[in-house]
């Protein structure tokens, strides 16, 4: 079992949860993965790692409320305890030798963005980071990635706050300017990270993109979360979850990720009625 | 007095759930038999001398022993017979292939239109007895202060765990999954192998004092190497399996609906999606095409059939080339699944809209097949299958499951430096199972590629004296 040690809401979609769990945090890296299950029978969750404190023994995990499980997780309380979590899973972010990166991320992705800005700010590259939100009100880690960036843009969809548009239009700009990074790091939704290696590739800049597709063992068992990147059957679990996205075919990885769309709509649904009932 | 033995050339047949009843659940399909069946068919063993059944099993029960122990009535000593040999009884009595081990070397089935002695049918009867009529629980053996870490908790690692805990040793079984079973759980289903027998297994480890930390990705949250030097393990056992699953590099592979034999069985009995109120989803298909045709591709196509699908086994070689345990196939075809053999799949067809937003885009809408035929036999003794040129023909169906075969998991060999391993992943071991490397040792598929479970529990047991013998000549 496993410890809830603190829990803060990001916005009204999204919580951070520091969970206790000592040989997790002794090993885990940035880009790197967990599993979870909030409750006894529930499915295993696959979230990217927020953060760790190998001091402490915590794990940070950032997740949106999207579904029946996260809807569960999100009624647990400090103090109490998960059945399951085991990690870290998947190859860390490859940092090494890197000296200017633009790390752009959406949305909640922006928690597992975050943890890479730091690693390469730590290691005293430049950091230009782009972070993009539908609006105001979803805003999350704004002063985490402002104290690890060395040039920041905050986007939103309807200009509530920073500029208006999406995180492609700052990196437009960049790139037609001359801008000349190392690497790019994009870590969101599938559609929004699908553009920002469209936009880097005429520019020939190299576009790591971070997959997060349905999984259920994270140890290369099931194969659920196979890709094609580069022609080639790959498994995120073990080979990944950071690929080339260039290479990457977004347009498979994102009908995929519908494949339980139905059933996931229904089971929250089920669990919000649950909790209400509880509420009542 | 009764005869003392029973001369009827044909087994005592299996009491199990009528076919149509049983193709809409997911309980036990075979029953067991009775008190009076077992003894009855106990009196068809002649006690011959060869005792050629003991050779045949990977673990040498002492089956002619267990069996005359049955005819007399003494279950519970027949049960200590087996258990001298085998740590997984109730397991091996329902999943082993005895038609090609124990049974398959039978005095009593060598003459044409005769049946062996149902070993295995025997061995389940005498697991179920003593599990259900004798709650002693097993005594830790006096500790000898040495420890020993089982990485995977499937039939190889739960032997090797087993026996070194009977001989003192202090053993931790690191599993990477929620519960503790390996393939025993998340492979075969609950109609096959009830989960509650696996885990009194388990519960039996425990009382002998084997610790058993579940959540635990060997590898990645501790290595090999920090086994040894950080944590004091003075041999390591990898029974980590043949997890990888294969795909057959055709187009359409990646619509949604295809599945590894792999995801669909660990969907449905790991996570129990079978069950209406679990929070896993799973496909309940309306036509499902499975592709291979061994034991993995029975109890996916048997699962898809009880989660209400028309179910086509696809193979590319005929019905004596099936790899499949025969009951199995015998239980697949009672039920109702249909086997196209001679048959290999070219590609799988997506359904026909373009527009990603259309929620009917992406998903499998048939897979097209070609007839086979069998040519001359190969090196293996096996006749190749060749395809018949323009005989290309579509089985309309809406979800896929790839049953074509695992490798062994490449994270131990990735994360571990000096493990040598052979062309397809296996980890390369010698007649023991030790490694390239001093104190580490392996068995089961890990080390030969998928097999089954007997012989991954041979494999353990052979480990765990080799380990024995390696931390006492230290």
């Amino acid at each position: 079992m496993y410890q809830i040690v603190s829990k803060k809401s990001l916005n009204p979609t999204v919580t951070q949860m520091e969970i206790l769990a000592p040989f997790v945090a002794k090993k885990a890296l940035p880009g790197q993965f967990i599993i979870l299950r909030a409750s006894e029978d529930g499915e295993r969750i696959p979230l990217t790692i927020a953060g760790y404190d190998r001091e402490k023994g915590t794990v940070t995990i950032i997740f949106q409320i999207v579904g029946a499980s996260t809807e569960t997780l999100n009624h647990k309380k400090v103090g109490e305890f998960i059945p399951d979590f085991v990690g870290p899973l998947g190859r860390p972010t490859h940092t090494d030798g890197l000296k200017k990166v633009c790390v752009v991320g959406g949305g909640v992705g922006c928690a597992i963005a975050l943890p890479v800005a730091r690693a390469l700010h730590a290691q005293g590259a430049e950091v230009t980071s782009i972070i993009g939100f539908r609006n105001k009100d979803l805003v999350i880690l704004e002063e985490e990635f402002k104290a690890c960036s060395n040039d920041f843009y905050m986007m939103t969809d309807d200009g509530s706050y920073g500029r208006q548009g999406n995180v492609c239009v700052p990196l437009n700009e960049l790139l037609a300017k001359g801008e000349q990074f190392d690497e790019v790091i994009t870590i969101g939704p599938l559609i929004m990270m699908k553009f920002v290696c469209a936009a880097t590739k005429p520019y020939g800049v190299k576009t790591i993109a971070s997959m997060n597709p349905i999984m259920i063992d994270g140890t290369g068992m099931c194969g659920g979360c196979r890709l094609t990147v580069g022609g080639q059957m790959k498994f995120a679990c073990v080979d990944g979850p950071e690929f080339d996205g260039h290479e990457i075919d977004f347009d498979e990885a994102m009908s995929r990720s519908r494949t339980y769309a139905d059933f996931e709509a229904h089971e929250r649904e089920e669990t919000c009625n649950l909790f209400k009932k509880e509420v009542q | 007095m009764a005869a003392k033995f029973n001369m009827n050339p044909l087994k005592n047949p299996m009491p199990a759930q009528d076919p149509e009843i049983r193709n809409g659940n997911f309980e036990e399909v075979a029953l067991g038999y009775t008190a009076e069946m077992a003894i009855d068919e106990a009196k068809r063993c002649i006690g011959c001398k060869n005792r050629p059944c003991v050779a045949a099993c990977h673990v040498n029960i002492k089956i002619p022993e267990f069996i005359a122990k049955v005819a007399e009535g003494d279950f519970e000593g027949a049960y200590q017979i087996i258990a001298e040999d085998s740590s997984l009884p109730a397991v091996c009595g329902r999943v082993c292939p005895q038609e090609t081990q124990c049974e398959g070397k039978c005095t009593r089935g060598i003459k044409a239109g005769c049946e062996a002695v149902g070993i295995g049918r025997l061995e389940r009867f005498v697991a179920d007895w003593h599990n259900a009529n004798c709650n002693v629980q097993p005594v830790p053996a006096p500790a000898n202060g040495h420890k020993v870490a089982v990485v995977g908790s499937g039939p190889a690692g739960l032997t090797c765990a087993g026996d070194l805990a009977k001989m003192g040793y202090d053993v931790t079984v690191f599993e990477a999954l929620h519960v503790a079973g390996g393939v025993l759980v998340y492979g075969i289903p609950e109609f096959r192998l009830p989960k509650a027998i696996v885990q009194k297994e388990v519960d039996n480890l425990k009382a002998l004092g084997v610790k058993v930390e579940t959540n635990m990705v060997i590898g990645r949250v501790i290595t090999i190497e920090e086994l040894k030097e950080e944590y004091g393990f003075e041999a390591v056992f990898i029974g980590s399996g043949a997890g990888l699953p294969k795909f057959m590099n055709i187009p359409g592979e990646s619509l949604k609906g295809v599945y590894s034999a792999n995801e669909f069985l660990t969907r449905s009995n790991l996570m129990k999606a079978y069950k209406p109120d679990s929070h896993t989803p799973i496909q309940h298909g309306k036509c499902v095409a499975v592709v291979g045709g061994g034991n993995v591709a029975m109890d996916a196509a048997r699962t898809a059939k009880r989660l209400g699908a028309e179910v086509h086994i696809v193979y590319r070689r005929g019905e004596e080339e099936l790899p499949a345990r025969r009951e199995e196939i015998e239980h697949a075809k009672e039920e109702g699944i249909i086997f196209d053999l001679l048959t290999n799949p070219t590609r799988i067809l997506p359904t026909e809209t373009d527009n990603p937003r259309d929620p009917s885009y992406g998903w499998v809408n048939g897979i097209e097949c070609i007839r086979m035929e069998l040519g001359e036999p190969d090196e293996s003794g096996r006749r190749s299958p060749k395809a018949v040129a323009g005989s290309e023909f579509i089985i309309p169906v809406d979800c896929v499951i790839m049953s074509l075969g695992t490798s062994p998991n490449p994270l131990l060999k990735a994360t571990t430096p000096g493990l040598e391993t052979l062309r397809r992943g296996e980890i390369a071991v010698d007649e023991v199972g030790k490694t390239s490397i001093e104190g580490v040792y392996c068995g089961g598929d890990a080390a030969t590629g998928a097999a089954t479970v007997i012989k991954a529990m041979g494999a353990g047991k052979i480990a765990a004296k080799a380990i024995d013998e390696y931390i006492q000549s230290k």
